[in-house]
């Protein structure tokens, strides 16, 4: 895989837009099918061009302008906005106070940066396979959640390009929700309270909702291998220490004389649970399995950013943008294969223009109308790139948008017809 | 048009259509009445509206809510107001025709400022809250599946299945079983106090709300709704009010305390200074006794207590020439330079009897304002002393009185629990040696007029009826002067185009 350098990107930003960039599939997802006239038209891009120059509030009359306005300024990120009243990028025409955001994606953004106080391997930017796992539960939480609990249906998962996953949620009635009502939705999702100051943050109540047991059981299944294996919480001292502040100090000394005596953080776990479910329960702390899935909530469950999800407004990275610190596209997750996923084979811009390169020298050269060829030549390169897989996933996503659109025409018309 | 309505209307065509426009006890106030009434009418229902939000207001501070005697009291209030409240009661066309003209028409009045819109959906959630709680389950039923909320309740098998999941999501049902409690299944945007802190089961889409729960969320649209619908009117407001028929309603409607409000004069001279001593121990409520205490204590009352004393002392019959002998005799003992007292303070005695300035006769504060409103600080005297003084130094007081221990730790207790006014009544019962005081206290003078009916033997010094409990021909007279002058002129054939005003109900 070649090497990717920032400094290229100007011109591997200029292939990747002529040649790579899913201009179809992208139009097909914003236009929703076309149902609401002037959908596509009236939301908000944002571009961030060379030497940081923000541009807010563009717009585009429809795929081809799109296509062009994007080559003509390459950007090197592209933000995804609302859909408003009119053309955003002629608002500085329409009367005060009647230019409003209308509708939007339900977002989430979930950062590793967040976990820094439970992962021992990387902090900041960094990730790697050993904590990537927490991004793998919290998709694994997060979308179990919105489907069965919420019974949202359209849901796409992308990859940020460095240190985290979004998510859009895509439903026609999603859109339209109020910003009190996706603050409530974050809340729904949320059991960690309290910044660096809170020692503990997760305090569970004698009754555990379903939200809570299902999530708690989705853990389970990594948690020995992330968290006993891979971070090794309770390896030494120093990380078995951080958890004794989560648990009653009754049992400290206990755990203290008998995690010297183990000899790794499965053994203490299993001991650590044996004494919690012999303690006492006292007024403020519990103990039982409580204090079990406290520790496991703490050390896994999705942090979620509220502010990025309540806003209408609010503008979040595009899908098929690439990310200018690290070269990687920012691609669709497939939910089939969540635990497979790998951030670190996902194609950089330098390796599927390399990749593109590659093929052209070997390929075809018919000489046909240039701009018909290169059309053509567009919807075959990606496929032959390492791209290809995940416009596949995207594509999937796409169709079962379509399906469910064409479902709801056809129950319109039947309501609307008299007999 | 009402689409919900429609399907019962269909079923009941055969001789019940009155009925069928009003299904339920309750409703959501979405449709505003499209027909025409006379002006009287129009104008009395508006008052009885009033008068049934002012009790519940009342109520609302001397009883717990949802407390036995809160629900008696109020029960006993709509219905002698004659306002719907109950299903299944025989003919109650008129009495839900009655709610529904008089909640759109009070809209009109109660919607111009951010208090009164407050006080307005307060009043109205609490009549709401009160009609619902005494809905039966199927009724409940009934009235959730037609009103726009759609609200079903689950079957009993789909109940079962999901036994386990809801009992561990609501906290409202303690321990582990359902019992017979209706579940109903709404989306979850409209639940969103419940879900956003866990406090339902969330299923697809969907929140399984257990009755309890249900209320609560029926409370957050009626206000959400009510609030959206009074800033709409609102903004149609100006309209309105260039109607000269309905202009000096409104502005009455909103500004009056509704029921007797002790301005009239008609018991003016009645009363002579040097009975004021022996009356301020006899026959003052509290307030006003320790408010007479400290002036003639200290020769001296600030503006609080001034207004607050000297309104009463108008409310029981001092002419405005009493009132300003009265208070100069007394001023001119703390040294005060009986000039000084004529260029400052006859100004504002005039001024408070309607002589000065923009000449309004201010009436004397009722109880609630008197709680409610400009607490005293050091060195004011003013205030409701049940709600404003150290209990210790009520304690004390209250003994200095020679009441009965037992008598005071009822009265201390229901400070307690903040019921201020029955407390009040209690003190009343206790200085008459009376079980029952026969009343519900809301205003200082109404205190000082049952007391002198008491110690008079039932005689009544005053010319007109008073009391809102003995029954009376309505429409009550004792509206403020502005309201009945406008309305005397005009021809009482005149029709009240309700349908016009529908307009600004809507959006």
């Amino acid at each position: 895989m070649e090497t990717f350098d920032p400094a290229d990107l100007p011109e591997l930003l200029k292939l990747y837009y002529r040649r790579l960039f899913p201009y179809a599939h992208y139009y097909r997802w914003l236009n929703y099918g076309g149902v609401i006239k002037n959908y596509f038209q009236h939301r908000e891009f944002s571009f961030t061009l060379k030497d940081d120059i923000y541009v807010r509030y563009q717009s585009f009359n429809n795929q081809g302008d799109l296509e062009k306005e994007m080559q003509k300024m390459n950007p090197y990120k592209i933000d995804i906005g609302a859909v408003y009243s009119h053309r955003p990028s002629q608002y500085n025409t329409v009367k005060l106070g009647a230019f409003q955001a209308q509708e939007k994606e339900l977002v989430f953004d979930i950062d590793m940066t967040d976990y820094d106080d439970v992962r021992r391997c990387c902090s900041s930017a960094d990730i790697c396979s050993k904590c990537w796992t927490l991004m793998t539960m919290a998709i694994h939480i997060i979308d179990r959640a919105l489907k069965e609990d919420f019974g949202f249906k359209h849901r796409l998962w992308v990859y940020s390009g460095r240190r985290g996953v979004h998510c859009w949620v895509c439903d026609e009635s999603v859109r339209k929700l109020s910003s009190a009502v996706r603050s409530g939705i974050v809340e729904y999702l949320s059991l960690l309270k309290g910044g660096q100051e809170v020692r503990k943050k997760v305090h569970l109540s004698e009754k555990i909702h379903p939200f809570v047991r299902k999530s708690i059981n989705i853990i389970k299944k990594y948690f020995e291998e992330y968290a006993l294996v891979n971070q090794d919480i309770l390896e030494n001292k120093e990380s078995w220490d951080k958890i004794l502040a989560l648990v009653p100090e009754t049992i400290h000394d206990d755990l203290q004389q008998a995690f010297q005596k183990h000899h790794n953080s499965l053994q203490r776990w299993e001991y650590l649970k044996k004494v919690a479910s012999k303690c006492q329960n006292n007024k403020n702390d519990k103990c039982g399995p409580w204090l079990e899935w406290e520790i496991m909530l703490q050390y896994c469950f999705p942090r979620l950013d509220i502010n990025v999800s309540k806003g209408i407004n609010h503008l979040l990275k595009s899908p098929f943008s690439v990310h200018p610190k690290t070269g990687r596209i920012s691609v669709p997750i497939d939910l089939q294969k969540v635990d497979e996923f790998d951030p670190f084979a996902v194609p950089t811009i330098s390796a599927i223009c390399h990749e593109l390169d590659n093929i052209s020298t070997n390929g075809e050269e018919k000489e046909e109308n240039k701009a018909e060829a290169d059309i053509k030549r567009r919807t075959r390169d990606y496929k032959k790139t390492s791209l290809a897989p995940y416009v596949k996933v995207f594509e999937q996503f796409l169709e079962k948008l379509e399906k469910y659109q064409k479902g709801e025409l056809l129950k319109k018309s039947d309501l609307q017809k008299d007999f | 048009m009402q689409f919900f309505g429609e399907k019962r209307r269909k079923l009941r065509l055969a001789g019940d259509q009155r009925s069928a426009c009003y299904p339920h006890s309750l409703q959501f106030y979405l449709q505003p009445p499209s027909e025409n009434i006379s002006l009287i009418e129009f104008e009395n229902l508006a008052i009885d509206r009033v008068k049934l939000l002012k009790s519940i207001e009342n109520l609302g501070v001397s009883y717990m809510k949802g407390s036995e005697e809160y629900q008696s009291k109020l029960e006993a209030e709509i219905r002698k107001l004659k306002f719907s409240y109950r299903e299944n009661l025989e003919d109650e066309y008129e009495p839900r025709r009655k709610d529904h003209i008089s909640h759109f028409i009070l809209r009109l009045a109660y919607c111009q400022s951010e208090d009164l819109r407050r006080w307005f959906i307060q009043q109205e959630l609490d009549l709401l809250r009160f009609r619902f709680s005494i809905l039966s389950k199927d009724n409940i039923q009934n009235f959730l599946k037609d009103s726009h909320l759609q609200f079903e309740a689950i079957s009993d098998e789909e109940k079962n299945l999901k036994e386990q999941e809801i009992t561990a999501s609501s906290p409202s049902l303690t321990g582990t079983q359902m019992g017979s409690e209706s579940i109903y299944k709404i989306p979850f945007a409209d639940a969103l106090d419940l879900f956003r802190g866990r406090k339902v089961y969330l299923e697809d889409g969907f929140a399984y709300v257990p009755l309890k729960d249900i209320v609560a969320i029926i409370q957050n649209e009626f206000r959400a709704r009510l609030s959206k619908a009074l800033a709409l009117t609102a903004r149609s407001l100006p309209t309105v009010q260039s109607d000269e028929r309905l202009q000096p309603l409104l502005n009455h409607l909103s500004h009056s305390y509704t029921g007797q409000d002790y301005s009239t004069q008609g018991n003016a001279g009645k009363i002579s200074l040097d009975q004021i001593d022996s009356l301020s121990t006899k026959s003052f409520p509290p307030c006003m006794r320790q408010l007479h205490k400290a002036l003639r204590e200290n020769h001296h009352l600030r503006h609080g207590g001034r207004m607050q004393y000297g309104l009463f002392l108008k409310g029981i019959g001092l002419t405005l020439e009493q009132a300003l002998q009265f208070w100069k005799q007394e001023f001119i003992k703390g040294k005060m330079n009986p000039d000084k007292f004529d260029k400052g303070y006859s100004y504002n005695i005039r001024h408070s009897f309607g002589k000065e300035g923009k000449r309004t006769d201010y009436t004397p504060f009722s109880c609630l304002k008197i709680i409610l409103t400009n607490p005293p600080s050091q060195g004011d005297y003013h205030g409701c002393p049940f709600r404003h003084s150290d209990p210790e130094l009520l304690k004390q007081k209250l003994q200095s009185y020679k009441f009965s221990p037992g008598g005071i730790n009822q009265i201390l207790d229901l400070v307690k629990g903040t019921h201020y006014q029955v407390a009040c009544q209690k003190y009343f019962e206790m200085i008459h040696n009376v079980d029952d005081c026969g009343f519900s206290l809301n205003h200082p003078n109404q205190f000082f007029f049952e007391s002198q009916r008491v110690l008079n033997g039932g005689k009544d010094i005053k010319k007109e009826s008073i009391q809102s409990e003995t029954p009376q021909p309505k429409p009550s007279t004792q509206k403020t002067k502005d309201a009945s002058s406008a309305l005397a002129s005009l021809n009482s054939s005149l029709e009240m185009d309700l349908e016009g005003l529908a307009d600004y109900f809507s959006e």
